[in-house]
């Protein structure tokens, strides 16, 4: 499977990324934001970190940068696109994915592993994870308050497009296990289509037992699935 | 021609950083009833009809400058 890792200036979750992708086995290139071509791939990935330095909006430049044309023609393609934190960010900044994410709540920054639980597995990205699976993943982030219109939640719901929720480690959707005031408790949404999906937690984190947990790995064995 | 253009967030989207100033303020003793903390851009246009650099502020607002899904603007002649 061929991927492609779009680097902007200030990304830096790009390296953590492409290690991961490499582990499990993807032929994977990292392509400029300044490129104008990008090659053919079976998953574009929108990496973590704070492109631009978070000017104007997170993700909000990036959003506009030369590739992401190319980004959102092939996304329209049927192209699966996979946006990770600040990715999530520059994804609904596309609008490829509706909503957007402001600053955390409580106004911190955030980096902890919290629990999340998968709500819809059925997707190119989640289906080697079971239904209501609980994962224990690292977020990261400074901006991951999800907030969308009534119609789109309306949408989401619906159409079983909410991939991720904070939880506690029981599986119990709470308040108190809401990191940054996510409306619902929403950490990642699917495009109606679900070849898109954005996540504010960080799976690529999550490949290896000695530095973390191996929760994140069947994101991956999914795609290649 | 120079506009300005004040951008805030929508009246249903909670503004926390608008929250602990307001707090602050109160703290220091002064009296209020509400604090919303937004944005402010000054544009300056090459274009002598008013009507057509209107146009292009509202353009650059709703293709850059603003997040139409949580945030308001006005744009006002300097």
């Amino acid at each position: 499977m061929k991927s492609s890792v779009i680097v902007f200036p200030g990304s830096n979750c790009d390296r953590d990324i492409k290690v991961a992708l490499e582990k499990m086995q993807f032929k994977n290139q990292m392509i400029w934001h300044k490129e104008t071509k990008l090659p053919k791939s079976d998953l574009i990935v929108l990496p973590g970190g704070f492109s631009y330095g978070d000017y104007l909006r997170s993700g909000a430049i990036a959003g506009k940068s030369l590739i992401i044309d190319e980004v959102i023609k092939a996304a329209n393609d049927g192209c699966l696109v996979l946006g990770i934190c600040n990715g999530f960010q520059i994804l609904t900044e596309t609008g490829l994915l509706k909503g957007t994410l402001l600053r955390n709540k409580n106004l911190k920054f955030i980096n902890k592993d919290v629990q999340i639980r998968v709500m819809n597995n059925e997707s190119k990205f989640l289906n080697k994870y079971k239904k209501d699976q609980v994962l224990k993943i690292n977020i990261a982030h400074n901006e991951g308050n999800f907030f969308t219109s009534k119609n789109h939640l309306e949408e989401l719901k619906k159409e079983n497009l909410i991939a991720f929720k904070y939880c506690d480690e029981k599986a119990n959707i709470t308040e108190g296990s809401n990191p940054n005031g996510s409306l619902e408790n929403i950490a990642g949404i699917y495009n109606s289509k679900k070849n898109i999906l954005g996540m504010m937690p960080h799976p690529e984190r999550m490949i290896d037992k000695v530095i973390s947990n191996t929760d994140g790995v069947n994101l991956f064995s999914s795609l290649l699935n | 021609m120079k506009f300005s253009i004040t951008v805030t967030l929508k009246k249903d989207v909670l503004d926390p950083q608008g929250k602990v100033v307001q707090n602050t303020l109160i703290n220091l003793g002064l009296n209020l009833k509400n604090i919303r903390q937004g944005k402010y851009f000054e544009i300056e246009i090459d274009e002598k009809d008013q009507a057509e650099a209107e146009n292009n502020v509202n353009e650059m607002c709703k293709k850059l400058l603003v997040n139409l899904i949580i945030e308001d603007y006005k744009i006002n002649k300097l």
